[in-house]
């Protein structure tokens, strides 16, 4: 029987639930030419400012077991570069769903770059990342606390007509009460996680690896904690969740999604195997076959 | 960019901490697979070792038959686990990466000027110039005697090869930029690959045309990810991609 891999998110019809996360697929265009990249349901495009930015110094990447950690600094070329000229080049060659993942460091920052999305005709939906460990006064700083949460919602919402996805920080203390105060703001869904902040330090040197000293952690050591948040966070809110954090095969995806998430991110692995996400999608079916799984969409939150 | 699979067909020790690997494809072909441009000078591999989260970047030494060489020194547990690999390990290899030398920038005589493991990258160029019909000097700086790698080689292929010490135990007694004011070599571009300050000082020192290849600690290895940009006169640039070469008027040193 042939398997259907599609699923329904907001109103959007993804092909299927396997999306590359912010920040390890570039803008889409960098793996073009090496790969299909129309076989992925969606792709989250790198994390974009108001303004151009270099981000932090280099060393930006540490290994670590099961994971990395990196400090790239949202370096992006801005929302008018990602608006005019990013997401028009994507659009001609890339028919799946295409997520524009803003930050800032101001509401004023969001407000502005989150309508400059919602205009821009090649976006099909919004994430709005209040979770970037990297950056000093802003990402993380709004995503810690749920009135900051719901305050950068509330902003941003007024300005969009596209589904707005919050990108949450799982540095904090209770994740559901931020999803759920997201959710009374009027987010469309949810994106989680983001990395976990992280420290290496080179003990010849003395010194942390990273230039920026700190940075987020992710990759496969990451997946139980991420999977336990979405399964908490999907199971209080009835708004749509993205999971994400240390996905790293077919049986990860399928896991996320019993847990509850409608969608699945691919973030770390992205970097260890630029192919991760058509292997894990030309894998997904032979492993529903296994599992009696005739359609994605009916194991969406079942355990 | 391509990922497929290699085998290991030598793996051995040629000075202290430093290997040289030779990788066979799998499945013989040319090229590995039909995507892939051929491999180029100034290029590297991306090898996964297994039991470690991140891939190794490791730049090409020589291609021969779809056969890389590749010549490592151990840094790290990473290295020390592909140094611990026998003959007939099969490893998962990235290649097509990068954006290497260009040998078109040099007219008539090209100046290639490498130190330690910065010799080895520009060996595949030193024969690509040599089959345009260039005039080649090498000039090969290493720690001491015990460390030269690859000086034969490059005598082989080169018009000339000077090699210095900084102990002085075989050549020009100094570093690279010693070597190249004593002899004086006629060259109209040059290639320079070796550690950060000494391509510094090369940069500075010659006046001439060239171009450097920047080594930095990398994510994904093929330009998406970000994680190796450095600042130059022409914005951001990702070392993994848009280098690792870069013109000498493009840094920022």
């Amino acid at each position: 029987m042939v398997k259907d891999l599609s699923v329904a998110l907001c109103g959007l019809t993804l092909k299927n639930p396997v999306i590359p996360a912010s920040g390890t697929f570039g803008f889409g265009l960098e793996l073009a030419d090496d790969m299909d990249i129309n076989v992925l349901g969606g792709i989250s495009l790198k994390g974009t400012t108001r303004e151009a930015r270099y981000g932090n110094p280099t060393p930006r990447i540490a290994e670590c077991p099961g994971g990395m950690i990196n400090s790239v600094g949202l370096q992006n070329p801005g929302i008018d570069v990602l608006v005019n000229e990013k997401v028009p080049s994507l659009r001609k060659v890339y028919d799946g769903c295409i997520i524009a993942n803003i930050s800032g460091f101001s509401l004023d920052e969001y407000r502005e770059c989150c309508a400059k999305a919602d205009a821009c005709e090649g976006i099909d939906l919004i994430e709005v990342n209040i979770s970037c460990p990297n950056v000093h006064n802003g990402g993380m700083a709004f995503g810690t606390s749920a009135e900051s949460a719901a305050e950068v919602t509330r902003t941003v919402k007024a300005v969009c007509r596209k589904p707005v996805f919050i990108k949450l920080s799982p540095n904090v203390t209770d994740i559901v009460s931020i999803a759920r105060a997201c959710e009374d703001a009027g987010a469309d869904g949810l994106t989680l996680v983001n990395t976990f902040l992280g420290m290496r330090i080179d003990i010849h040197r003395r010194k942390p690896v990273i230039a920026n000293k700190m940075g987020g952690f992710s990759g496969r050591a990451i997946f139980p904690i991420a999977l336990r948040m979405v399964y908490q966070v999907a199971h209080a809110c009835r708004i749509p969740v993205m999971g994400c954090g240390g996905v790293a095969s077919a049986a990860d995806v399928i896991e996320m999604m019993m847990a509850g998430a409608t969608a699945v991110q691919v973030g770390a692995e992205n970097l260890r195997n630029p192919f991760a996400c058509p292997e894990i999608i030309e894998e997904l079916p032979v492993l529903m076959d296994g599992l009696n799984i005739n359609t994605l969409q009916e194991i969406i939150g079942t355990v | 960019m391509n990922k497929s699979l290699y085998t290991i067909a030598e793996n051995v020790l040629i000075a202290p901490r430093t290997y040289r690997l030779v990788l066979v494809p799998l499945s013989f072909r040319a090229e590995p697979e039909g995507r892939s441009r051929e491999i180029c000078h100034g290029e590297f591999v991306d090898i996964a070792i297994p039991g470690f989260y991140l891939r190794r970047p490791l730049s090409i030494c020589d291609r021969e038959d779809g056969k890389l060489t590749v010549v490592y020194r151990v840094v790290g547990e990473g290295t020390k686990a592909l140094a611990e690999m026998t003959a007939g390990t099969e490893l998962d290899v990235l290649t097509g990466l990068g954006n290497g030398f260009d040998p078109e920038s040099c007219r008539e005589e090209a100046l290639l000027v490498g130190g330690g493991l910065g010799v080895p990258p520009l060996y595949l160029l030193a024969k690509e110039l040599k089959a345009r019909g260039k005039k080649v000097t090498a000039v090969l700086g290493f720690n001491k005697a015990e460390e030269i790698i690859l000086a034969d080689e490059f005598r082989a292929v080169c018009d000339e090869v000077l090699v210095s010490t900084v102990d002085g135990s075989v050549g020009v007694k100094g570093f690279v930029t010693d070597a190249i004011a004593a002899a004086n070599p006629t060259y109209d571009y040059f290639y320079t690959c070796g550690p950060m300050v000494m391509m510094k000082v090369v940069c500075q020192a010659l006046d001439g045309p060239g171009e450097a290849s920047l080594e930095e600690r990398m994510g994904c290895g093929a330009g998406f990810c970000y994680g190796c940009s450095i600042q130059t006169k022409n914005g951001p640039r990702r070392v993994c991609k848009d280098g690792p070469v870069f013109k000498k008027e493009e840094l920022l040193w």
